[in-house]
C-alpha cells in the first residue's frame, strides 16, 4: 500500500527534514508515527498526500509514484485518501453535511447518491443528529468528528491523520482515537502522526514507528531496527 | 453546472461587499473607456459634418457658352470622387451675394453690371472629403480652357485632416491605457477574493478537486462580475450623457450614444477582462500554492 524508498527531504534553506526514510506499510495496518516535533512525522505525510516531493528516493501509494505526478494525478490519488488534520480545516461556510458532501461533489460522484452516501459517513461518526449545524456551532471533538467522516466518506482504502486528537480534551480524543480504530477493523490502512505515547500505548496492535531528526530510530514491525528495503 | 452556479451564489453571499466592489471598479474603469468613446464617437459625428460641407468651387471665364458648361458638367460629375455638380450663373451669384452678405445688400444693389462670376460647385463623395482628394479634382478642373480659378478652402481642409487624424489617436490610445487599468484592477479584486478563499481552495485540493474544478466557479464569478460591471457602465455613460445635455442646452442637442452594436461590444468587453482578469489570478495562485 505504501513504500518509502530511501526517502529524503530537504526544504530550501530550511535544512533536511527527512534523511534516507524506508519503510513498508502493507494492507491491513495501523500505523503511529511517533517522535518530538520536528522530527519528520508530518514530513512523511505531507510526502504520502504529494503536498510535497521527495529530494531523493521514492514514495509509492495506492498504485502511485510521487515524484513525477503531474497535478491531474494527484486529484486522483487524493481521492483515494482521507486526510485528517489537526485543525480540521472544515469549510467554515458550510455545514457539517455539506463539508461531507462536498468531497463526493468535487470528485464527481453521481449526485443522487451524494446525500446517503453523506448521512451514513455522519451517522458512521455519530454526528447524523448535529448534520445541519456549522463547524462553529460544534465542539472540537464533533468537527474532527465532521472532519473523519469527510475523510471516509469515498471509502478510501488509506486515512492518513496528523495529530488528529491534538487539539481536544481527553474525553473527545478518546473518541475521536476510536473512530480511527473503527476506521481501521473496517479493512482501512491508518496513519496516525501523534506524540500522545498514552495513545500509542492503549493500542498495542498498532505498529510504531519513531522518528527522530529525520530517521527512523525506532519500528515495532521490524522489532525496533529501522526496515532495511 | 448547478454546482458551479451554487458557488458562484455562495461566494456572493459571503463577500457581497467585494463582489460589489469589484463590480463597481470595473464599471468605472469601463465608464472612462466609454466616456472616451463616446467623445470619439461624437468628435466623428461632428466632423463628418463639417466634412461634407468640403466643396471644389470652380469660377467660369464670362461669357463661356451654357453648352460647354453643361458638357463639362456632365463630365466632372462622372469624376469617381465627384457625388454632385451644380452650376451657379452670375444672376444666381448676385441674389446669393445680395442675400448672405447683409452688410453689402447696399453696394450690390446699385450695380450697372454684375461683377461676380458663374461657377460649378462641386461636392464630394463622403470617402473623398480629404485635401488629397479636393487637390487632385482642383487639378483636374484646371485642365478646362474655360475655368479661370479654381478653390476649394486648402488649409481650411487639411486642418480638418489633422483634427481627425488626431481625435482618432487620441481616442485609440486613452482607449487602449484604460483598458488595460481596467483589466489590471480586476485582476487585483479578483486575487483579492481569491486570496480570501484561499483556505477553501487548498481544503478542495485536499480532498481531490482537479484544477478546472477549482478555476470554474472563479471564471464564472469573474465574467458575471464583468457583466454586471459592463451594464453598469453603459447605464453610467446613458446618465452622463443625458445629464450633459441637459445642462447645455441647444448647444448639443445632436449628440449621439452607442449603437445597439456599440453597446454590446462595451459590456462585451467587460465580460472579456472579467474572464481574462479571474483566469490570469486562478491560474497564478493555483501554480504558486501546490
Amino acid at each position: 500500500m505504501i513504500r518509502f524508498s530511501h526517502v529524503s527531504k530537504s526544504f530550501p534553506g530550511g535544512g533536511s527534514a527527512l534523511r534516507d526514510v524506508s519503510f513498508h506499510v502493507p494492507r491491513g495496518e495501523f500505523v503511529f508515527l511517533t517522535g518530538h516535533s520536528g522530527a519528520g512525522k508530518s514530513t512523511i505525510l505531507s510526502l504520502l498526500h504529494a503536498h510535497e516531493r521527495p529530494t531523493e528516493g521514492e514514495v509509492r501509494i495506492s498504485g502511485y509514484s510521487t515524484g513525477a505526478l503531474r497535478p491531474r494525478d494527484v486529484s486522483k490519488l487524493r481521492r483515494r485518501l482521507g486526510i485528517v488534520f489537526q485543525d480540521f480545516r472544515l469549510l467554515d461556510s458550510r455545514t457539517a453535511e455539506e463539508n461531507v458532501a462536498f468531497a463526493l461533489e468535487v470528485t464527481g460522484a453521481p449526485r443522487a447518491s451524494i446525500p446517503g452516501r453523506t448521512m451514513r459517513a455522519l451517522t458512521r461518526v455519530g454526528l447524523a443528529g448535529k448534520a445541519r449545524a456549522y463547524p462553529r456551532e460544534l465542539s472540537g471533538g464533533e468537527q474532527q468528528r465532521v472532519a473523519i467522516a469527510r475523510a471516509i466518506v469515498n471509502d478510501p482504502p488509506i486515512v492518513l491523520a496528523d495529530e488528529p486528537t491534538g487539539n481536544l480534551d481527553e474525553r473527545a480524543r478518546n473518541g475521536v482515537f476510536q473512530l480511527l480504530r473503527d476506521v481501521h477493523d473496517g479493512g482501512t490502512v491508518v496513519v496516525m502522526a501523534t506524540h500522545d505515547l498514552d495513545l500509542v500505548q492503549s493500542y498495542p496492535e498498532g505498529r510504531v514507528v519513531e522518528l527522530r531528526e529525520g530517521r527512523i530510530v525506532f519500528d515495532s514491525a521490524t522489532d525496533g531496527t529501522p526496515e532495511v528495503p | 453546472m448547478r454546482l458551479v452556479w451554487r458557488e458562484v451564489l455562495l461566494g456572493f453571499r459571503r463577500m457581497p461587499l467585494l463582489s460589489l466592489l469589484s463590480i463597481l471598479m470595473i464599471a468605472v474603469s469601463l465608464f472612462s473607456v466609454s466616456l472616451f468613446g463616446l467623445v470619439a464617437i461624437n468628435l466623428r459625428h461632428s466632423l463628418s459634418g463639417l466634412a461634407e460641407r468640403v466643396e471644389v468651387v470652380a469660377f467660369l471665364l464670362r461669357g463661356t457658352p451654357t453648352e460647354t458648361i453643361t458638357l463639362a458638367a456632365e463630365d466632372i460629375t462622372a469624376f469617381p470622387e465627384v457625388l454632385a455638380v451644380r452650376y451657379v450663373s452670375e444672376d444666381d451669384a448676385l441674389e446669393r451675394a445680395r442675400e448672405e452678405l447683409v452688410e453689402f445688400r447696399e453696394a450690390y444693389q446699385d450695380l450697372a453690371t454684375n461683377p461676380l462670376p458663374a461657377s460649378l460647385e462641386i461636392r464630394l463623395r463622403p470617402e473623398f472629403r480629404t485635401s488629397t482628394a479636393a487637390q487632385a479634382v482642383a487639378e483636374r478642373l484646371r485642365g478646362y480652357g474655360f475655368i479661370d480659378d479654381v478653390r476649394f478652402g486648402q488649409e481650411w481642409v487639411e486642418r480638418l485632416d489633422r483634427i481627425r487624424a488626431l481625435a482618432g489617436i487620441v481616442g485609440l490610445a486613452t482607449g487602449i491605457a484604460f483598458a488595460f487599468v481596467a483589466t489590471v484592477i480586476i485582476g487585483v479584486t479578483i486575487r483579492m477574493t481569491i486570496l480570501q478563499r484561499a483556505r477553501e481552495i487548498a481544503i478542495m485540493r485536499l480532498v481531490g478537486a482537479t484544477d478546472s474544478f477549482i478555476r470554474r466557479p472563479f471564471l464564472l464569478e469573474g465574467a458575471l462580475r464583468g457583466l454586471a460591471g459592463g451594464l453598469l457602465a453603459l447605464a453610467l455613460s446613458w446618465l452622463t450623457l443625458a445629464g450633459f445635455r441637459q445642462m447645455m442646452g441647444m448647444t448639443f442637442t445632436d449628440l449621439v450614444f452607442f449603437t445597439p452594436t456599440e453597446g454590446a461590444l462595451l459590456t462585451g468587453f467587460g465580460v472579456v477582462i472579467g474572464l481574462g482578469g479571474s483566469l490570469l489570478s486562478v491560474r497564478r495562485h493555483l501554480r504558486e500554492v501546490r
